[in-house]
């Protein structure tokens, strides 16, 4: 049976890669801020770019926070997406905040990253080691998959997957029904192809 | 490991593939889909799409190319030219492309890349730089509209001071284009290269000059940048992707090989 997959539209700009990245796949996808079609999804992507400030200022204005937090299907945050997914996120952007609220979905904190003489953003493909898990289901360890960001969330209890830019830090982390990615798998090949099917499959 | 990126450039005109020779002189390569997926496959890291007629031209250019590349594509894409505001580069975003470069525009109004900053975040904003080394003065100077030869003209930037200022600005990536060895294929300008590079905090694009296999090795070796650009080298067919990350990766350059 065809499964009813959902594109939050937070405002963001990566939507359409996400969207056709999923149609490469032949599965067919809808792109919504209506709560009850989200709701009423067999899986949700919570896609994003920018900074975590404006990313949840859209979401709020939307009215959408009650309905992502209350989702009990699968839903797979992506980049800013799975950063949004944790309690708080030290990308303040330029209003002087101290943090910013997220979701909550997942526990941690979205910190700035440390890389010594490195360059950031951390832009570009990257090898990641996956623990043994569904969403990793025939990734091996080291493969690469491609990631453009300066924030991140370290390596806890609820990380899935780990990268190494100057510090080791989440490429993937996990909740219950909640999935979050780092990187961008609607850009990174074969294995990102790979990492989507996982997803919509389990 | 963060793998160095090979990235392929296409100049588009007119929804074609061209290349010329030191800016000059466009020859038709191929049609952007095809060619994009092309590349796709043979294993680039990343492609970058200029529109070379866009800035010079100040005319409304059809952009639904981008949307036809988001389709096909799985590697990231950035699309450069003719995006003068932060509405335009919302469009390209939102068509699906990764990033948006800015060169010309970003020169007339440096004040747009902080709003593209604020607006998308650092990540998608790259600037480009077309920087000329004058051999009588003895400085490396930026220089915009490029892409049309009768209005390519100085700036009155120093390249090293408008690096620096576009990173003040909040540019996520800096792409620095060599006027001096763009097309000729005799090596990148690796003396420029290293002495941006030590000022440069955001990732570092090497672009013009790649002719042979060991240049790659010699710009990632000697000054260190992200990221090899190169063109004619790739649609010529004088160096194949596949060869090129193999070679590097035995030279100890960490690459992404598919």
């Amino acid at each position: 049976m065809a499964q009813n997959i959902v594109i939050i539209d937070t405002g963001c700009a990566n939507i359409s890669s996400v969207k056709f990245a999923l149609e490469r796949l032949g599965v067919a996808v809808t792109v919504s801020d209506d709560p009850a079609t989200i709701k009423a999804s067999d899986k949700a992507f919570l896609p994003g770019v920018g900074s975590a400030q404006n990313a949840m200022a859209s979401i709020a204005q939307k009215g959408l926070i009650e309905t992502i937090q209350q989702l009990t299907q699968p839903t797979l945050g992506v980049c800013l997406g799975m950063q949004l997914m944790t309690q708080l996120s030290h990308e303040s952007g330029l209003h002087n905040a101290e943090h910013v609220d997220c979701l909550g979905l997942i526990p941690g904190t979205v910190e700035k990253m440390s890389v010594g003489k490195l360059r950031l953003p951390h832009m570009g493909w990257n090898t990641v080691n996956p623990s043994n898990n569904e969403l990793f289901k025939g990734i091996s360890h080291g493969t690469y998959f491609y990631f453009v960001h300066g924030y991140a969330v370290p390596v806890y209890e609820h990380t899935l997957a780990s990268c190494e830019y100057g510090m080791a830090f989440s490429a993937a982390i996990h909740k219950d029904n909640f999935y979050g990615v780092q990187f961008h798998p609607e850009r990174s090949g074969d294995a990102g192809a790979q990492l989507l099917e996982n997803f919509v499959s389990l | 490991m963060l793998a160095r990126r090979i990235i392929p450039c296409l100049d588009v005109r007119d929804g074609k593939v061209v290349k010329g020779v030191q800016f000059r002189n466009h020859e038709i390569i191929g049609d952007i889909v095809p060619l994009a997926q092309q590349y796709a496959k043979a294993g680039a890291d990343e492609l970058v799409f200029y529109d070379i007629t866009a800035s010079s031209d100040a005319r409304v250019v059809d952009k639904s190319w981008v949307e036809r590349i988001a389709q096909v594509i799985d590697i990231p894409f950035c699309v450069a030219g003719g995006i003068k505001s932060v509405e335009d580069a919302g469009k390209i975003l939102a068509m699906g492309a990764d990033k948006i470069s800015i060169n010309s525009p970003a020169l007339a109004n440096p004040e747009l890349i902080t709003e593209l900053h604020d607006a998308y975040g650092q990540q998608c904003i790259v600037i480009g730089i077309d920087s000329h080394f004058n051999d009588q003065t003895g400085k490396y100077e930026v220089y915009q509209f490029t892409g049309d030869e009768t209005r390519t003209q100085q700036t009155s930037w120093e390249t090293a001071d408008w690096v620096e200022e576009v990173q003040r600005r909040g540019a996520g990536e800096i792409v620095l284009n060599c006027m001096n060895q763009d097309g000729v294929r005799q090596g990148y300008d690796l003396k420029q290269l290293s002495a941006i590079r030590s000022i440069c905090d955001v990732p570092l694009i090497a672009s013009g000059g790649a002719g042979k296999i060991h240049h790659f090795a010699d710009v990632f070796k000697e000054a260190d940048v992200d990221g090899a650009l190169a063109a004619s080298v790739f649609h010529k067919g004088i160096i194949e992707i596949a060869e090129l990350k193999t070679y590097l990766h035995k030279e100890t350059i960490p690459m992404r090989t598919v």
